[in-house]
């Protein structure tokens, strides 16, 4: 293995199919990149055009915020993957810790009393 | 370990083999030391403060600098000895217990330890540039803002910075090291309970520091470039360093007393001569345990009026935190029930951990009630309960594992009679100190003052107290002697199984040749090395043939890193300075040309390792056995 190391990556360690994988692997990841530019330019226009109202316009983004972060772990962050459940249990742990804590931080400054 | 190390080493000298190393078991022993340094000046500073508070209007102190030693001894004690004395035992007997030749990444793990210690060095430089800290170790703003406090906090600011990168680093290498080094057979469930509290407190450093180092962030703005986030004139909230602070500090507890919990769980099965009870209930409950320790922050901050809903849904999930606690209190109970019990030094420590931590435990559900907090709140009480925690708990821990591990890092055993000495003077030292302090609190001494009016019923009890805190001081003074002595006057331990034990880093041999294992070894239940002894021929079956072994090369470049980021800190600390000697972008500069600099030299620079031919280990192997 570590003969192996002075030679360039793909020679030391790809075969044909893994390369393959990798080019898919790229592919997804730049239309999910392109998706998510989508999603972003919407969430400016629906706030920088001001035909549509307040009401409508914090809901409809957070909820692309969401549909945002979702896709980011799963695609970027590699959560469907198969034979990641370690670093799929960090990043869920740490969901699940910064998650009262942001809330907390947002909410419980001692400027309205819960 | 030192012959085996020597001869691969001679053309090294000695000095230069310790700054480049990046073997696990030397990085222990620089942690122990450095630790042990930093514990011994946080507990002389200690007994400063019991001094001046010795006697009512007591001037041995001023207040300002009793203001400076009850921050440092906080600061340093928990970031500075306790957190490195706990990865010192974890560096040397973690990749031991699961059969592994080092940690995932050597060159890391030499460069955890290197930026921790710069970090501490530069907390501690803050006494020749104008005094230390002042704000507590939580450095409260607006005590700790710019108005108020001085130089002195921007060197916390930075120190704890710095070394927080050290402890982060360190922390994600034994996550990587647990999950992918164990050795064959080796599963998840048949770890010892120290691996598996290590592996939770790396965990919980790595979610907890990063508050952390996000909050010192923002004060360092703050502090040095005029940033308003805790100001409230400028829209700023001085809540939320509180919260920033506290969701790092409480996990900060877990991560001290986790590791603890995990040397008692070692020592005592090894002197009740039984399996732990409840292996996979103790397992669980240490996760619950790290799982709660996020959601309960509040619990310190119960009287800064968030509101009633909020105190009482953290009074209740603090509260949750004794179920899983009384589980891992009643699992050593029933180990030691019915065993074969050998009270050496080790298991004294081990076993009067438990009743000890119980009161520490039982005092923190009353401090979680939160209408009874109010009368707590900031007295000599919630002194007395985080000591009981901390001393009763870790230091208790630390010293079991001291005397537990000291044959196989060192090679021989401390003397016997001198710990039961030590551990005497200690605990009836540590109860004297802080079992008072209770009262104290009830009767209503304030923490944090540096000193009390006469005739208010409390000279007896603070005297009471500071002779306890003498005593132990005593103890850790009989401690360094018999270091010292059992140094020069115990026998070599020959054997490798001194205590006959039962987890993996008894297997291998005393002293512990470099690659720690000739063959990895295959491991066939929970506890491998006592079932070889019973089930086995006594020795571990191996799973892979003899064959040359590759190992690390040294590098000073974790030291340099170390260095860099030192300066580069310093540096940030002149821009606060009136009259720095030379212009502070100059030593910023430099700094980080030394940081990036190494870091480029070892991005570009190949190092491959080395390895030890097969007839070179088969030597090794015939001088060790």
């Amino acid at each position: 293995m570590s003969d192996e190391l002075s030679k360039p990556f793909t020679e030391s360690s790809l075969s044909k199919e893994e390369l393959m994988k990798m080019n898919r692997e790229r592919r997804v990841q730049i239309i999910t990149f392109a998706f998510m530019i989508f999603l972003t330019v919407l969430a400016f226009i629906a706030v920088g055009m001001e035909m549509i109202e307040p009401s409508f316009a914090i809901p409809f983004i957070l909820l692309l915020a969401v549909v945002q972060f979702v896709l980011q772990l799963f695609y970027f962050m590699h959560l469907k993957d198969k034979d990641h459940q370690w670093p799929n249990a960090f990043m869920l742990t740490g969901i699940v810790v910064a998650t009262p804590a942001v809330i907390a931080l947002v909410l419980l400054l001692g400027v309205t009393k819960y | 370990m030192a012959t085996a190390t020597a001869s691969m080493n001679n053309n090294k000298s000695v000095l230069w083999d310790w700054l480049t190393t990046v073997d696990h078991k030397k990085l222990a022993v620089l942690y122990l030391i450095a630790g042990t340094l930093f514990f011994v000046k946080a507990g002389v500073m200690a007994l400063f403060m019991r001094i001046q508070l010795m006697s009512a209007e007591n001037d041995f102190l001023t207040g300002q600098t009793f203001n400076e030693f009850i921050t440092m001894h906080g600061t340093i004690m928990l970031f500075l000895a306790a957190t490195p004395l706990i990865f010192a035992f974890m560096n040397f007997v973690i990749p031991l217990q699961i059969g592994a030749r080092d940690v995932a990444f050597p060159f890391v793990n030499a460069l955890g330890f290197w930026i921790f210690f710069f970090g501490g060095l530069l907390v501690s430089v803050s006494w020749f540039f104008g005094g230390a800290p002042d704000a507590g170790w939580t450095a409260y703003v607006p005590l700790s803002s710019g108005e108020y406090a001085d130089l002195g906090l921007d060197f916390y600011v930075l120190g704890l910075q710095i070394s927080g990168i050290g402890t982060l680093v360190s922390a994600i290498n034994f996550i990587v090291t647990i999950i992918n080094m164990r050795a064959p057979g080796m599963t998840m469930m048949r770890m010892p309970l120290f691996c598996w509290t290590g592996l939770v407190t790396s965990i919980l450093i790595v979610f907890a520091f990063t508050p952390l180092a996000a909050g010192l962030a923002l004060l360092m703005l703050d502090r040095i470039f005029g940033g308003q986030f805790f100001v409230p004139d400028s829209g700023g909230n001085a809540v939320l360093w509180q919260h920033i602070f506290w969701i790092f500090g409480h996990p900060e507890v877990y991560i001290l007393v986790l590791p603890a919990f995990g040397i008692i769980s070692e020592v005592i099965p090894a002197f009740s001569k039984k399996r732990l009870f409840g292996y996979t209930a103790m397992v669980f409950a240490t996760l619950i345990i790290a799982f709660l320790s996020f959601m309960v922050w509040v619990h310190h901050m119960f009287t800064v009026g968030i509101g009633p809903i909020t105190n009482s849904v953290f009074a209740i999930a603090t509260m949750a935190i004794g179920i899983p606690t009384g589980i891992k209190i009643f699992n050593w109970l029933f180990t030691m029930w019915g065993g074969k019990l050998t009270f050496n030094t080790a298991m004294l420590c081990a076993s009067s951990f438990v009743p000890t931590f119980v009161l520490g435990g039982v005092t923190g559900v009353m401090l979680a009630m939160v209408p009874i907090d109010y009368l707590y709140h900031d007295t000599y009480f919630v002194v007395a309960h985080f000591h009981y925690i901390v001393v009763g708990g870790i230091v208790l821990g630390l010293l079991a594992g001291t005397y537990y591990w000291y044959p196989k890092m060192f090679g021989h055993k401390l003397n016997e009679k001198l710990g039961i000495l030590m551990f005497w003077l200690f605990y009836i030292g540590f109860h004297l100190t802080f079992f008072i302090q209770h009262i104290l609190g009830l009767i209503g001494m304030p923490r944090r003052v540096f000193t009390y009016l006469d005739g208010q019923g409390m000279e007896t009890m603070n005297l009471v107290s500071t002779i306890g805190a003498f005593l132990m001081g005593a103890g850790v003074v009989v401690l360094v002697i018999n270091i010292v002595y059992s140094a020069f006057t115990s026998e070599r331990v020959a054997v490798r199984d001194p205590w006959d034990a039962r987890t993996l880093e008894w297997s291998t041999t005393t002293p512990v040749p470099e690659y720690n294992f000739a063959q990895t070894p295959q491991v066939r239940s929970l506890d491998p090395w006592f079932y070889e002894k019973i089930h086995g021929d006594g020795l571990m079956k191996s799973a892979e043939p003899m064959d040359e072994i590759h190992m690390p090369n040294g590098s000073i470049l974790p030291f340099m890193i170390g260095l860099g980021l030192f300066i580069w800190g310093f540096g940030m600390i002149m821009l606060n300075m009136e009259n720095p000697i030379m212009p502070p972008a100059i030593v910023i500069g430099v700094g980080f040309v030394v940081t990036f600099g190494s870091m480029l030299v070892r991005s570009i620079k190949e190092d491959h390792g080395y390895h030890i031919p097969l007839d070179k280990v088969k030597k090794i192997e015939k001088e060790v056995s």
